[in-house]
């Protein structure tokens, strides 16, 4: 599996990064710092000589390296097929096989050690092809591993690590008090790639004694980590835990100011302490920028996840948050409005106010996507009329704010005996689905207008269909009940969606399927497999016929509903994904992991344009902003963090909740963030001023340093207790009423 | 590191190993075993973290079975059955080999398979919305509290739940006998078991109506014999309910016509019955029955009949009841019952019928006592590995044997005092504790001193009786079958034309009125003269009136008749006499009476006749000699 989250894009890079330290290391002392902080592309000497053919030099080099495997491999059909869709001329790989051994020989030559140049780029091109076919051949996994672990195999004096790794701890306790926790920084990668090393070359004791001395120095929010660690004391162990083939396929993302960097440098160069001078080459990236060292409160905030912090240039890239402009419909909105007119003289007044308030149908929003960047549904009567219905009751809609809070109902579920684990809203309100762990998903409505199913083929032939009612008469009136059981999953259901025009429901579960539900005929339409593992979450775009889904395979997969098979397959993260968001604007996808990080993809392309890192625990609940510009994230350590996504960076630490936080929900207007949690709370929280205190504030967003003032007590507007009962679900209202949801269990 | 881990996760030992291939019928290595042993705990730990995120994306905080065995499909490995039980499995250990494993009983699968109790009356899935916060004002709830209409019921349930409750409490009685049948038997009632239990505690409501009582006694009785209900906490209601039959003063007694002794008896019975079969839903139930029937008891002011409802309440749940409540009150009861029996004035007439009762049922139960607890003595002397396994065998084979109610709950005492015996020990009763067992010897001296011969039970007759309190237990194995055996035959047989004499007076004073009565103080005094001078011959004689009637049924037939006939019969002959005698030494005899019942081994030498002529002095205390003759003469009256 490890191979398959590295199959596209995002892995592949990283393996191809590899190269780059060593070369640092041995040809480029000198001035390391500055070609480590610099792009990855530019800094591989392999790249250089190569033809621009298209994409960057890096795209392009992996490209050529699966090529070469291919052909070796004589799948000359894949070749062409990648070939064509690349758009490499047919002497593209001759020169890539040219290329590649000059880069060996010019590396040979450059620094005399060639050798282990060589074996290095073979290891990375192997590892690399590896990784390109494992998704068509689980067996392929074996050899991967394998080499992955061999990483490791350098042997070193076992007793020694103790000695080099308390040599280090105290080099750094005693350094100036501003490089000491940037420094700090380096223990827990360090320790933990010793502790495996130890273990992979079968030192079990020594392994067993450096845990028990160190384990105790690491930061508290590795503890999860190192509990998997501790158990983990064989060889054969490693081979088949994911998390730690995680650890070592991914680098341990560090961020450390020159100053301090270059200070580790000397000490190590010093002591002559290859051992762990090795292992920082290795399986260490280290991001290097100018400026102030952090604090140990700005390092805190944005460490925690599996593997290090975001790269900055993770999250360099161009995001369009704005939101698509809204469809001309206004006339058939006059027309209906003109009815309503006549109790109400004040609609079209109101209209643009709700405008102002809502930033949808303004003319062009700066950062927005161009309209036709993702082809979008085309827009349906029956969706224009829900929009014109939306817009009447956006009319009626609450202002929330401080002093206006809004008032909550809630739905229990009760005598869920059989386990309620995920819930979802329409959008305007009117049907509520629970997936439970008995494989079933359950319907209601929650109006008066009772569930009804479309009549059967033979009945429906009998209707007159050019009368005006006519999708009134092809409901069966017999089959009106107050709720519908879909059965069909085989495990769990994790996850529940509706589609916008009230038509579908999506279900994903542990069965490994995700299925769309018609809710005319209340029947399964479509089963998508894919994922083979269970799937934890699934939603709708907000404009339809697309959906994401993420699972335990650590993938995420977008969808179309009337493709079986994904569009897109979004790899990167290292844990399961645990949640998935759609943008408002239909064109990125945020996806929140056990990995403790939370990754916004694009649509269009499949890239990873953020990784967002700071939580400790694993990622249960994502909600964007209505305007699309912030993020909200709530994890297991009871904590929100809010985002801003065109900056890429942390803007709040909302902290109150006791336990993991399954629900967050921005109110219509994004004035207040509901956050909804295990310890049986609702709490209400201030996001404008969350927000509007750090567009005043400075943003750091050159050096990529936050500096979070502790005010949760201050955006804390209110703390609501349920009835013994957990929330799992939130949803405003379209005027603004919050509903909550959850099962009550005695 | 070692300790430190083994602190931290489960750790399966090389032993455990070694055992486990050994069961499976390989032999295994030490180093093999200790290879393995990591790699099993280290397997262990995965897959509990894995399961762990199936809790989490279940919204759960409880890890259950199912998610560890999700785990293991998950990775390919075969997953455990047998866990997924609700209830905790107990964790056992045994000593010798410092083993500890869980229970794991053999089910029968055909049984299981073919069962159709599977719990069908769950409440339906339901979403249910309630406005908590207006304006995010308002904590309209305190915290932890639960959700109204957690379980609504469906139309159909509503529909069953009203035809079968207007069947009960209607007029048809046929239609009442089906009802309550089938609420015997419904599996499907789970969710209306409240709403039954609600109805049932409105026994306050009509205690006025014998009849509607009646029916919902039957009603507890169907919902207690219904294999599937889970009662659970119910049980204290119904009880509850049950009780307030047994013990209240039903404004229906208040009409003496009314047989309200009947439903006391039921209600008593029923008591006994969801004692034994539901006993272990709530935990110190037992105590607090006993400890309501107690309060009820020692309770001078109550009626009674509420004090009949203790004592036929006791006597239901068992000897051991009976032991631990009845018996140490009776010296302090009996002096209350005394002067009811003794007051012969015309008001009194009621209440006297009424302590006649009394009388009786406590009489039944204290010879029930005797019996039980010399037949619980002997059980280890004829080699019985335990006398209270022993009789709980026993006993239970009788309660397969008794369908519903009907035979009295002799069986069920011992059964109930198995599970006394574990209440005992968690019940927060502190006097309880303090209880000491009397022994046999000691009880029956006491007894006998209250009731005399009216006692059927007996562990030695003729002359060698004043030998007796120092008995063995291989004597008393001996004199245990005697009451029914034939050696007391030719006692009883010798003694008839007194027992007759005695039954002439019973239908008078039990209050039937249609018997002539005829003038009993003749054959009374006259007997009763010649019994003062002769001890032995005066103990048979009295106790030979009931034991003789006995004689004519089985002793489960004891109950009514001794109830209706003969308690009254005895004692009042034999206090008369006593009481002629009696009045000139009665000072010396009541001290040394009141100080005997505790201490009873300096007494084990007197014989207990000695006791029997003092007996009267407790109800008659500070009353004048001649006070019998009047109240004689005023019996007849209102008869």
């Amino acid at each position: 599996m490890a191979a398959v989250q590295s199959g596209v894009g995002d892995g592949v890079e990283e393996k191809d990064i590899k190269t780059e330290p060593p070369t640092d290391g041995f040809g480029n002392n000198a001035n390391d710092g500055r070609v480590l902080s610099s792009s990855p592309g530019s800094s591989a000497p392999a790249a250089s000589g190569k033809p621009a053919a298209g994409g960057t030099p890096e795209d392009q080099q992996t490209l050529l390296a699966v090529l070469q495997f291919l052909k070796k491999n004589k799948l000359t059909e894949s070749v062409e097929i990648l070939r064509r869709e690349a758009g490499l001329p047919e002497d593209a790989q001759d020169a890539k096989g040219a290329d590649s051994s000059g880069s060996g020989g010019a590396a040979g030559s450059v620094d005399l050690e060639g050798g282990d140049a060589s074996a290095l780029l073979s290891r990375v091109t192997v590892s690399s092809s590896a990784a390109a076919q494992a998704p068509t051949k689980a067996a392929e996994d074996q050899p991967d591993v394998n080499v992955v672990l061999s990483a490791y195999s350098q042997q070193g004096d076992p007793a020694l690590y103790e000695v080099y790794y308390s040599g280090l701890k105290r080099f750094i306790e005693t350094v100036l008090d501003c490089h000491r926790a940037e420094l700090s920084q380096v223990f827990y990668p360090l320790f933990v790639h010793m502790y495996l090393e130890l273990v992979y070359n079968n030192h079990e004791n020594e392994a067993k004694a450096f845990f028990e001395k160190f384990s105790g120095d690491q930061e508290c929010y590795y503890e999860d980590d190192l509990r998997v660690l501790s158990s983990l004391t064989k060889k054969e162990h490693m081979r088949g835990n994911e998390t730690l083939l995680d650890f070592r396929t991914s680098k341990f993302v560090l961020r450390i100011s020159r100053d301090s960097y270059q200070l580790l440098k000397r000490h190590l160069q010093e002591r002559q302490n290859n051992q762990i001078w090795n292992i920082i080459q290795e399986h260490l990236y280290i991001d290097i920028f100018d400026g102030m060292p952090r604090s140990k409160s700005q390092i805190d905030a944005m460490s925690g996840s599996l593997a290090g912090e975001a790269k900055r240039e993770a999250n360099k890239a161009k995001v369009y948050y704005g939101l698509l402009k809204e469809p001309e419909i206004e006339l058939p909105l006059d027309d209906e409005d003109e009815e309503a007119e006549n109790e109400e003289g004040k609609p079209k007044k109101k209209k643009p106010k709700k405008d102002s308030m809502g930033s949808k149908s303004k003319k062009q929003d700066p950062n927005a996507p161009s309209q036709n960047r993702i082809p979008l549904p085309e827009l349906k009567d029956s969706d224009k009329l829900d929009k014109i219905m939306y817009m009447k009751e956006a009319t009626k809609r609450i202002r929330l704010g401080t002093d206006n809070l809004p008032s909550i109902c809630f739905y229990s579920f009760l005598n869920a005996y059989q386990g309620l684990t995920a819930v979802d809203f329409t959008d305007d309100s009117s049907l509520i689905a629970g997936g439970f762990a008995d494989s079933t998903v359950r319907v209601w409505s929650v109006t008066p207008k009772k569930l009804r199913k479309v009549k059967s083929a033979a009945d429906l032939n009998l209707i007159d269909k050019e009368s005006d009612d006519v999708l009134e008469r092809i409901m069966d009136e017999k089959t009106a009940s107050e709720s519908k059981i879909l059965y069909g999953h085989s495990g769990p259901v994790y996850g529940i969606s509706f589609s916008p025009d009230r038509n579908y429901l999506l279900s994903s579960s542990e069965d490994g399927t995700v299925r769309l539900w018609s809710l005319q005929t209340f029947t399964c339409l479509v089963g998508y497999k894919g994922h083979n593992y269970p799937v934890w979450d699934t939603q709708f775009s907000p404009y339809g016929y697309y959906f994401v889904s993420g699972g335990h395979d650590r993938v995420a997969r977008l969808w179309a509903t009337d493709h079986y098979q994904p569009l897109r397959m979004f790899s990167g993260h290292l844990a399961d994904i645990t949640c998935t968001r759609f943008h408002p604007n239909s064109n990125y996808v945020a996806t929140g992991s056990s990995d403790r990080t939370i990754r916004l993809w694009d649509v269009l392309n499949g890239n990873c344009v953020r990784i967002f890192t700071g939580h400790k625990g694993p990622i249960h609940a994502l909600a964007f902003s209505p305007n699309g510009k912030f993020l909200a994230s709530g994890a297991t350590d009871g904590r929100v963090l809010l985002w801003d996504i065109g900056h890429g960076l942390m803007v709040g630490e909302l902290k109150g909740h006791a336990d993991t936080v399954y629900s967050l929900r921005f109110s219509r207007d994004g004035e207040l963030l509901a956050s909804g949690s295990m310890d049986n709370t609702v709490r209400l929280w201030d996001a404008m001023k969350a927000f509007d205190d750090l567009e005043t504030d400075d943003f750091t967003a050159a050096t990529g340093h936050v500096h979070l003032q502790d005010n949760s007590q201050e955006l804390l507007l209110g703390t609501y207790m349920t009835k013994s009962t957990p929330v799992i679900h939130l949803h405003f209202t379209r005027r603004n009423l919050l509903l909550a949801a959850g099962a009550y269990n005695p | 590191m070692a300790d430190r881990e083994e602190r931290r996760f489960a750790e399966v030992s090389r032993d455990s190993v070694k055992l486990m291939a050994e069961s499976a019928g390989v032999d295994l290595g030490d180093d093999v075993a200790a290879l393995l042993a990591e790699d099993v705990c280290y397997r262990l730990r995965e897959a509990t973290q894995s399961s762990s995120q199936f809790m989490r994306h279940a919204k759960r905080r409880k890890l259950t079975v199912e998610d560890f065995n999700r785990a293991l499909r998950w990775s390919n490995v075969e997953a455990i059955c047998g866990y997924g039980a609700q209830d905790g499995l107990p964790f056992r250990s045994v000593k010798e080999g410092e083993l500890f494993f869980v229970e794991d009983r053999d089910v029968n699968l055909v049984e299981l398979a073919l069962a159709t109790n599977i719990p069908k009356g769950c409440a339906e899935t339901m979403v249910r919305v309630n406005v908590s916060y207006l304006d995010g004002k308002g904590n309209l709830e305190p915290q932890g509290a639960v959700p109204t209409a957690v379980q609504s019921l469906s139309d159909d349930l509503l529909k069953y739940y009203q035809q079968i409750t207007r069947a009960i409490l209607g007029e048809d009685p046929h239609l009442m006998k089906v009802a309550l049948l089938d609420l015997q038997s419904n599996s499907k009632i789970a969710a209306l078991l409240p709403y039954f239990v609600y109805v049932i505690s409105g026994v306050k409501s009509v205690s006025h109506d014998l009849e509607q009582l009646n029916r919902l006694l039957h009603m507890v009785k169907s919902l207690v014999q219904n294999p599937y209900l889970y009662l659970g906490s119910y049980v204290r209601s119904l009880v509850s309910s049950v009780m307030y039959c047994i013990l209240e003063p039903l404004a229906a007694s208040i009409n003496p016509l009314n047989d309200h002794w009947t439903l006391r008896d039921y209600a008593a019975l029923l008591l006994s019955h969801i004692f034994w079969t539901h006993g272990d839903l709530v935990s110190g139930l037992y105590h607090q029955i006993l400890l309501s029937l107690q309060k009820v008891l020692s309770d001078p002011v109550r009626p009674l009949c509420s004090h009949y409802g203790a004592v036929v309440g006791l006597h239901a749940l068992g000897w051991k009841a009976v032991e631990r409540v009845l018996f140490p009150h009776l010296p302090a009861y009996w002096a209350n019952l005394q002067a009811v029996l003794d007051d012969y004035s015309v008001s009194n007439a009621q209440v006297k019928a009424d302590g006649h009762k009394v009388y009786g049922a406590i009489l039944v139960a204290v010879e029930r006592l005797l019996k039980m607890k010399a037949l619980s003595l002997s059980q280890p002397a004829e080699g019985a590995t335990n006398a209270q396994s022993g009789s709980v065998m026993g006993a239970m084979g009788y309660r397969v044997s008794s369908p519903g109610l009907s035979p009295p709950p002799e069986p069920l005492s011992e059964a109930a005092l198995g599970i006394a015996s574990h209440l005992q020990a968690g019940g927060a009763g502190c006097p309880w504790e303090e209880w000491t067992p009397v022994p046999l010897p000691a009880m029956y001296c006491e007894l006998y001193s209250f009731f005399g011969d009216s006692l059927a039970v007996r562990f030695s007759t003729g002359p060698g009786f004043g030998s007796y309190p120092p008995c063995t237990p291989s004597q008393l194995s001996d004199t245990r079958k005697e009451p029914s055996g034939p050696a007391s035959n030719p006692d009883t047989t010798r003694k008839m034309p007194q027992l007759t004499a005695n039954l002439n007076i019973s239908p008078r004073q039990d209050g039937s009125p249609r018997t002539d009565p005829p003038p009993p103080s003749l054959a009374a005094t006259g007997s009763g003269r010649t019994l003062a001078r002769s001890s032995s011959v005066q103990r048979s004689r009295s106790s030979s009136s009931r034991s003789g009637q006995r004689s004519t049924g089985l002793s489960r037939d004891v109950f009514p008749k001794a109830r209706f006939t003969s308690p009254q019969t005895g004692l009042p002959a034999f206090s008369f006499l006593i009481g002629g005698r009696q009045m000139g030494r009665r000072c010396q005899g009541r001290r040394p009476f009141q100080t005997t019942f505790a201490p009873t081994p300096p007494f084990s030498t007197i014989p207990p006749r000695a006791y029997a002529h003092k007996l009267p002095v407790i109800g008659r205390v500070g009353k004048p000699v001649r006070r019998w003759t009047c109240s004689h003469y005023s019996l007849h009256l209102p008869l």
